[in-house]
C-alpha cells in the first residue's frame, strides 16, 4: 500500500514550521496570560472566601453521610422500606406545596400584568417619549436586579409574615424580568400595522391594542409560562424568610436535623418542579407550536 | 373616490369556512381559559389571605420604610461591607469555576454524540435534573450543616447547584457540535479520547467559556442572597440590617449590590466579546 501523504523536504518544512510557530506563539502567550490572571483571581477569591481545603477533606465524609442520614428513618431502616412512615406528613406537605404553587401562580400573573402595562413604555419603537422610556427602563432594571428574596425580607416586615409577602416579592421580580423580555418582543414587532392604524387617526392606545398586541401575545404567554416555572423554584425558598410556602417546613426540618423529613420534602419539591416543567413545556408546545418552545 | 365595494359575504363565507364558522370549541377555548385563570387567581388571593386592608396597611408601612431609607448611609461599617462584597464576588467566582471543572467530564457522559447508549445517559441526565430542581439556598443550608457557617459553604452550594445547570448546558453544546471533525480524527487513526480532545473540545470550548462567564455574572446575584441563610457574603449583612430595621444601611447595601452586579455585567460582557466574538454575547 502506498502512503498518500507526501513528506516535504527538510528545508521547506522548516520554513513552514517557523511560520506556524510564529502564528501560534502569539495566541499561546495571550492564552497563558489569561490563564495566569484567572489563576491569580482564583487564589485571591479562595483567600477571600475562607476556603479551607482541610475543612473540606475532614468534613466531606459528612456531606456523603448527610445523604445517607436523610435517607434513613428514625428506626435505622432505609426510607423506601416504609414509605408511609417516610412521607408521614404528606397531607401537610401537599397543602404547603399547593400554597407554593399558588404563590408562584398569583405572583407570576400579577407580575405579567404589570409588565404588560409597562413594556410598551419601555420599548424603543412604541414609547411615547424618551424620558418616560428611561424612567420605566430603570424601574424594571431595579426590580430585576434586586433578588426576589431581598424583596421578600423587606415585605415580611411591611406586610407581616405569610404568603402575601412572598407573592408580592415574586410579582415585583417577575415584573422586572418579564418587562424586559416583553419590550424586546415589542421591539421586534412589525411596525407597518401601527402605521396603518395611525393613518386612520387612531390614538396611541388603539395603535397598541390593534397593531402591536395581536402580534405579540403568543410570545408574551410563552415567556410568562417560562417565568412561572422559574417562580415555582423561587417560591419554594420564600419560606426561608417567613414568606409562605413549603420552604418554611424545609428550613425547620434542616435546622432541627429531622433527617428523613428533609429527604421527603426535597423529594416532593423535585417532583413538583419536574411536573411543572413538563406540563408547561407541553402547554407551550400546544399553544404556540414547536418554534415557541425553545 | 370610490365607495367601499359591496362585499358578497355569503361567497366569502363559503370560501373561507374556517375563518367564519369556527367550531364552538375553538371559539370558547380562549374565554374559558381566561375565566379559569381568573378563577384560580381569585381563589389564590383568598387562600393566601390577601385583604385590601392588610394590603394598604402594608403599602403605607412600605412607604414609610422607603422614606427611612433616604439617604443611604453605611454608618461606620463601610469596611465591613466592602469586605463582605469581596467575599460575595469570591464566592461567585470560585463556585462557578469549581462547577465548570466538575461538570465538563460529566456533561460528556450526558451528550448523545459521545455516549450513544441511552441506558447510560438516562441516569446521568436525571441526576443532573434532580440537582437543578433544588434551589441554591437549599444547597447552602445543607452545606452549612456539613462545613459550618461561613462563605465556604456558599462556594460549595453554588458549585453544586451550578454543576447541575452546567452539565445540561455543556452537554447541549456538545450535542450541537459538528461531527465531521470528529470523523476526521477517527479517520486518521485517533482514539476516542483524541476525538474528544481534538474534534469536540475546540468546537465547544468557546461556547462553554461564554456560558461560564454568563454564570459568574448571574451567580453574583445568587451569591448576594445565600448569605441570608448564613453562608457568608453581603447577604448576611443585608439580612441582619433588615432584621434590626437599620433602613439607611439596607438601602446602602442594596445600592452596593446593584453597582457590583452592573460592574460584573459590564466586565463579563466585554470579556465574552473578546473571547468568542460578538455572536455569543447575545
Amino acid at each position: 500500500m502506498t502512503v498518500a501523504v507526501s513528506i516535504l523536504p527538510e528545508q521547506q518544512l522548516a520554513v513552514l514550521n517557523a511560520a506556524y510557530g510564529q502564528a501560534v506563539a502569539r495566541r499561546r502567550w495571550r492564552l497563558l496570560l489569561g490563564a495566569v490572571i484567572f489563576a491569580a483571581a482564583l487564589v485571591l477569591a479562595a483567600v477571600g472566601a475562607e476556603v479551607n481545603l482541610r475543612t473540606l477533606f475532614t468534613y466531606f465524609g459528612n456531606f456523603l453521610s448527610y445523604f445517607d442520614r436523610i435517607f434513613t428513618l428514625d428506626n435505622g431502616q432505609r426510607v423506601w422500606t416504609d414509605v408511609g412512615e417516610w412521607l408521614w406528613g404528606w397531607r401537610k406537605w401537599l397543602r404547603m406545596l399547593g400554597e407554593t404553587l399558588l404563590i408562584s401562580y398569583v405572583g407570576t400573573l400579577i407580575g405579567a400584568t404589570l409588565a404588560f402595562a409597562l413594556n410598551f413604555f419601555a420599548a424603543e419603537n412604541t414609547s411615547p417619549s424618551s424620558w418616560l422610556r428611561f424612567v420605566v427602563r430603570r424601574l424594571l432594571e431595579f426590580a430585576r436586579t434586586v433578588p426576589g428574596i431581598v424583596f421578600a425580607l423587606i415585605f415580611v416586615i411591611a406586610f407581616g409574615l405569610g404568603p402575601m409577602a412572598g407573592v408580592l416579592a415574586i410579582a415585583i421580580h417577575s415584573t422586572g424580568a418579564l418587562g424586559k423580555l416583553f419590550s424586546e418582543i415589542v421591539e421586534n414587532a412589525d411596525m407597518k400595522p401601527v402605521e396603518g392604524i395611525r393613518s386612520t387617526g387612531a390614538s396611541w392606545l388603539s395603535c397598541m391594542r390593534f397593531a402591536i398586541v395581536p402580534q405579540v401575545t403568543a410570545g408574551y404567554a410563552s415567556y410568562a409560562l417560562l417565568r412561572f416555572e422559574i417562580n415555582v423554584r423561587e417560591a419554594s425558598v420564600m419560606g426561608f424568610v417567613g414568606a409562605g410556602g413549603i420552604g418554611q417546613e424545609l428550613v425547620v426540618a434542616i435546622r432541627k436535623f429531622y433527617y428523613s423529613d428533609v429527604s421527603a420534602i426535597l423529594l416532593t419539591i423535585i417532583v413538583t418542579v419536574f411536573i411543572i416543567d413538563i406540563s408547561t413545556g407541553w402547554l407551550r408546545g400546544r399553544l404556540f407550536g414547536k418554534e415557541a418552545r425553545s | 373616490m370610490t365607495a367601499p365595494r359591496e362585499v358578497d359575504t355569503a361567497a366569502l363565507r363559503a370560501r373561507y369556512p374556517d375563518v367564519f364558522d369556527r367550531p364552538a370549541s375553538a371559539r370558547l377555548a380562549m374565554p374559558a381559559m381566561i375565566v379559569t385563570a381568573l378563577a384560580i387567581l381569585v381563589y389564590g388571593l383568598v387562600d393566601l389571605d390577601f385583604s385590601p386592608s392588610r394590603f394598604f396597611a402594608g403599602l403605607s408601612q412600605l412607604g414609610w420604610i422607603s422614606v427611612m431609607m433616604i439617604p443611604p448611609d453605611p454608618g461606620s461599617s463601610l469596611p465591613v461591607y466592602l469586605k463582605a462584597m469581596g467575599e460575595t464576588l469570591s464566592i461567585a467566582l470560585l463556585g462557578t469555576t469549581l462547577a465548570a471543572v466538575f461538570a465538563l467530564p460529566v456533561s460528556l457522559l450526558a451528550a448523545r454524540n459521545v455516549v450513544p447508549s441511552s441506558v447510560l445517559r438516562f441516569p446521568v441526565r436525571r441526576f443532573l435534573d434532580s440537582i437543578r430542581g433544588v434551589d441554591t439556598l437549599i444547597w447552602a443550608l445543607v452545606w452549612i450543616n456539613v462545613v459550618g457557617l461561613g462563605p465556604f459553604a456558599g462556594v460549595l452550594a453554588i458549585a453544586v447547584s451550578d454543576f447541575g445547570a452546567f452539565g445540561k448546558l455543556f452537554s447541549e453544546a456538545i450535542e450541537g457540535a459538528d461531527k465531521k471533525q470528529v470523523e476526521g480524527i477517527r479517520a486518521s487513526g485517533g482514539s476516542a479520547l483524541h476525538e474528544i480532545r481534538f474534534g469536540l473540545l475546540p468546537q465547544v470550548l468557546p461556547v462553554i467559556a461564554g456560558q461560564v462567564l454568563y454564570f459568574i455574572e448571574s451567580n453574583t446575584r445568587s451569591a448576594t442572597i445565600i448569605g441570608i441563610v448564613g453562608a457568608g457574603g453581603i447577604g448576611l449583612q443585608l439580612a441582619e440590617q433588615i432584621r434590626v430595621l437599620e433602613w439607611q444601611k439596607v438601602s446602602f447595601l442594596i445600592l452596593m449590590i446593584l453597582v457590583a452586579v452592573a460592574a460584573i455585567d459590564f466586565i463579563s460582557s466585554k470579556l465574552r466579546f473578546a473571547i468568542i466574538g460578538p455572536r455569543a454575547v447575545a
